[in-house]
């Protein structure tokens, strides 16, 4: 390559970073470098009132999973966290499974509709997709309270005569996070449905599969990636989960993303919290990381 | 006669992309002189350069190494929106957010024409074009024959001195091409301005130019009128692109070349091998016992008026032959048939490599 | 009889549990809405249309000033967000790889990777300190940690509508004459500026909608509409909620059709 060339590809990269360097500005600022503060004061000594002295100390890493006992000073396991651990994974992935079992029937609905109705349904699940979480939230708080839709109907009915307490334990959150983030299983789904080529069922009816047969055989097979994009947008969010826990699992039923904000307040322990939040951080990005492997292997059948 | 004056010229253009090992030479010391007012073609297949050489015209390449000369002036390194050059895209590359009008004003509202000119020189090209209702359409509502008129009269708006048109008619169905290519002749003259067209169309190469530079590999293979490129090409890859073409070899002796069945013809040549060439037309063929080359009919393939006979001579050497259908007057020569065939001298080429 | 025909795409069960995923999804936001207009307390007991509790919202100062800085905050932010996602939307693309590029694509999307929770808690630490070093407790804080989770959502659609746009169409424009400037002002920006557009109102939503990073980084008195709302949230639930809820929606179902109706792919 001439040196004329070189220099103008130097000058290409040049003005490619000038142009994002605003961006990224904001970026650093009020994104990314926080994140690194974070870290720092993991590892130091939480102050008396909150806040944090600057000596270094393990324990907010410690704390994740040991606590301290206040009368001998020995460290000792800490059920409590490892209940609300337990919580977030479990309703999680329960979220992930029953978003699952309901949004790949209604993506491949989706998909198998003739084209022109297919933006529409599509719109239909895009709309709370990008509807406010909290109002949403709101609104599944309206069906399954006390005094709710669901409850008043079935009195209404006859079929109790007592409410059933729904709200404020672990089955209501989970009913809200599958509620909440349907729209994230059906999207990527639908996505890898609507490259699916019909032609391959035909084909499979050809060669004596059975209905059951060519969907375990034929379309799960080849919409895995959807299946797996689908899965990870739903965990992720929901092991972060923190407004719908907090509005439909009252005070006692804390997923994670709960727990962290406690140590910031009434806790008092901000090391803790960041602790927490750094290996909350973690988890996600790994999780993050097979969902861009899953990605590209679906761009790359053969690859 | 005087000489006519040069509007373009490539002087050992060089255009490599990518570097080291992987380097492509997409042009390899290509030179050509292109006449005021002519229709210029450059042929060839996809990847021999033709269209590269009509980007280093544009300005839209610099060339690695040589000149591009405009009316004698060294413009190599002039940005493409300096140059008194205007393109008409192969996608036509029309502006979507813009009226025909407002595509056809571009180029001169950039040039900073008085507005009055602008509006005059919009109508004349609507006019020329024969697209005075679809002013102020969107260009997506149009055709692509419109499509197609409104990307010319953008480039002849304002008033170029050479018009680069790179494969403008390939998007079009075949009765829409021909209708084009007569549209494209008479906007040619009634203009007077010099065309660079490129197409890896034979046909639309020969019935629309004035002379025709043929490309391959990088290289010019042979410049010149439709009539020398199809009768006299220069070479085998020039006679196998033009039309179709038989080629039989033989060795010379100086004044006769003797083929691979035996049989002399009177052509002269460079003594040694020698690879001769002749048009499937220009194969006479005599009945059974009419003398001349003993040739079997291999297969006849009918193409309406004309049948192509496709024989083979003792040698093994396959010849196609064509000739007017039996109905029209052809000899009637079925499968398996014995025919005597004659090559006249004439119409031999002989070839360089 | 006519046999119906196989059909090679239809798995038994699946449509009916589509159309009820589809009623379950939007019964509850039905049910918000309608009980909005309800004049009685309760959800549980139709008592009449009425607008009294968007009347009550509205005469709340609480929820007139938490209205107007969600607004000041959505257009501020979205329009930073905009602006320096639409520079970084034209260095990124439409250009041969560059050292660093995927460095600046994990950049903008990293509010997108990166959980709620944990951002909140980072910004919460970081500008707790410059408020105390400062003094300054304005809505500024408030502000740039929503442009800078809105940029990646202003980022997509712009970047999408400059890689589907036709790179010959600068050339013409240079081709005829139109020098770079020229071309950026005449060409390319009225052709990016439905994407432009689509970006800012999905970074106004996005910062409309924001509940997490607003509860953590807010100064005492600083509620926008969702933060009053979760505030509220902790007492019984009125239908005062309802109506605010329900105006928020209506404001995202019109920005979103005005979204799909600009990117509708239809030059």
């Amino acid at each position: 390559m001439s040196s004329a060339e070189t220099k103008a590809e130097a000058a290409r990269t040049r003005s490619a970073w000038l142009l994002s360097l605003p961006a990224l500005v904001v970026l650093v600022f009020a994104a990314s470098g926080p994140l690194l503060i974070v870290l720092a004061y993991s590892f130091l000594t939480p102050g008396q009132y909150g806040n944090v002295v600057w000596d270094f100390d393990l324990s907010g890493w410690i704390g994740i999973l040991y606590t301290k006992d206040i009368f001998d000073g020995t460290w000792g396991l800490a059920d409590a966290h490892l209940t609300i651990f337990w919580r977030s994974v479990k309703l999680s992935l329960m979220t992930t499974a029953i978003t699952f079992a309901v949004g790949f029937p209604t993506a491949w609905f989706i998909a198998t509709r003739p084209a022109k109705q297919r933006a529409f349904w599509l719109f239909l699940i895009t709309i709370p997709f990008w509807t406010n979480l909290l109002i949403r939230t709101v609104a599944i708080n309206e069906v399954i309270r006390n005094e709710g839709l669901l409850n008043t109907s079935l009195i209404w009915l006859g079929v109790i005569s007592e409410p059933i307490r729904i709200i404020y334990t672990d089955t209501a959150v989970l009913i809200g996070m599958a509620y909440v983030y349907l729209p994230l299983m059906v999207l990527p789904l639908f996505a890898a449905i609507d490259r699916f080529d019909m032609r391959l069922l035909e084909a499979g009816y050809d060669l004596y599969a059975s209905r059951l047969r060519v969907l375990r055989r034929v379309i799960l097979p080849i919409v895995k990636p959807g299946i797996i994009a689908g899965s990870i947008l739903v965990f992720v969010p929901s092991l972060g989960a923190y407004v719908t826990p907090r509005v439909l699992g009252g005070g006692k039923n804390m997923m994670i993303g709960n727990f962290i904000e406690l140590q910031f307040g009434q806790g008092r322990n901000w090391p803790l919290g960041a602790a927490l939040s750094m290996t909350l951080l973690v988890v996600v990005m790994v999780a993050l990381l097979v969902y861009v492997r899953a990605a590209n292997k679906g761009d790359n059948p053969h690859g | 006669m005087t000489e006519t004056p040069i509007a373009i010229e490539a002087r050992n253009a060089v255009k490599s992309f990518g570097q080291g090992a992987v380097a492509v030479r997409a042009l390899d010391d290509v030179s050509v002189q292109i006449r005021r007012g002519e229709f210029f073609t450059l042929l060839g297949p996809s990847g021999c350069g033709k269209t590269t050489l009509l980007r280093l015209i544009a300005g839209f390449e610099t060339p690695t190494s040589g000149q591009i000369l405009l009316g004698g002036e060294d413009i190599t390194h002039l940005p493409p929106n300096k140059r008194p050059v205007n393109t008409v895209f192969q996608s036509y590359a029309l502006f979507p957010h813009l009226s025909v009008a407002q595509n056809i004003a571009f180029g001169l509202e950039m040039q900073n024409r008085p507005r009055a000119e602008v509006a005059a020189t919009v109508a004349r090209m609507l006019a020329l074009v024969q697209l005075e209702p679809m002013a102020n359409r969107k260009t997506s509502q149009l055709s692509g024959g419109q499509q197609q008129r409104v990307a010319l009269a953008r480039a002849l708006a304002p008033t170029p001195k050479v018009l680069l048109l790179d494969e403008p008619l390939s998007a079009l169905d075949l009765k829409l091409r021909k209708e084009m290519q007569i549209e494209l002749k008479r906007l040619q003259q009634e203009t007077g301005i010099t065309f660079v067209f490129v197409t890896h169309d034979q046909e639309e190469a020969l019935t629309m130019s004035d002379r025709i530079a043929v490309m391959s590999a990088g290289h010019i293979q042979q410049v010149g009128s439709p009539r020398d490129i199809y009768t006299r090409p220069a070479n085998r890859f020039v006679a196998s692109f033009i039309g179709e073409t038989n080629f039989l070899t033989g060795t010379s002796d100086g004044t006769r070349v003797v083929l691979g069945n035996g049989a002399a013809v009177d052509v002269t040549a460079p003594k040694g091998p020698v690879t001769l060439a002749i048009r499937p037309e220009q194969v006479r063929i005599a009945g059974v016992d009419g003398g001349g080359m003993p040739a079997t009919v291999a297969s006849t393939v009918y193409f309406g008026t004309d049948t192509h006979l496709h024989l083979t001579l003792s040698d093994g050497t396959a010849v196609v032959a064509r000739q007017q259908s039996p109905a029209a007057g052809g000899i009637d020569a079925p499968k398996g048939a014995q025919v005597g065939i004659t090559l006249p001298t004439d119409a031999l080429q002989v070839l360089g490599e | 009889m006519a046999e119906r025909s196989f059909e090679v795409a239809r798995l038994p069960g699946f449509k009916f549990i589509a159309i009820t995923a589809f009623v379950l999804l939007y019964m509850p936001i039905i049910t918000l809405v309608v009980y909005s207009f309800n004049s009685g307390q309760s959800v549980a007991v139709w008592e009449g249309f009425s607008l009294d509790w968007y009347g009550k919202a509205w005469a709340n100062e609480a929820v007139k000033g938490a209205t107007y800085r969600s607004l000041i905050i959505a257009a501020s932010a979205s329009a930073i967000a905009t602006t320096v996602a639409t520079m970084a939307a034209l260095g990124t693309t439409r250009r041969k790889a560059f050292k660093g590029q995927t460095f600046i694509y994990v950049m903008i999307n990293q509010p997108l990777m990166v959980p709620e929770i944990v951002t909140a808690v980072a910004l919460l630490i970081f500008f707790a300190s410059i408020k105390v070093a400062t003094g300054y407790n304005g809505l500024i804080y408030l502000i740039i940690a929503h442009a800078a989770f809105c940029i990646p959502f202003a980022y997509l659609p712009i970047r999408a509508r400059l890689e589907g746009m036709d790179l010959t169409l600068e050339t013409a424009a240079a081709d005829l004459y139109a020098s770079h400037w020229q071309t950026f002002r005449r060409v390319t920006l009225p052709l990016m500026l439905p994407g432009i557009i689509a970006g800012a109102m999905l970074a106004f939503v996005i910062s409309l909608d924001d509940v997490v990073i607003t509860e953590f980084v807010k100064s005492g008195g600083q509620d926008t509409l969702p933060t009053y709302m979760l505030g509220q949230m902790r007492r019984a639930v009125t239908p005062e909620v309802n109506a605010i809820s329900t105006v928020l929606l209506a404001l995202t179902v019109v920005l979103l059709t005005a979204f799909f109706l600009l990117t509708r792919k239809n030059d």
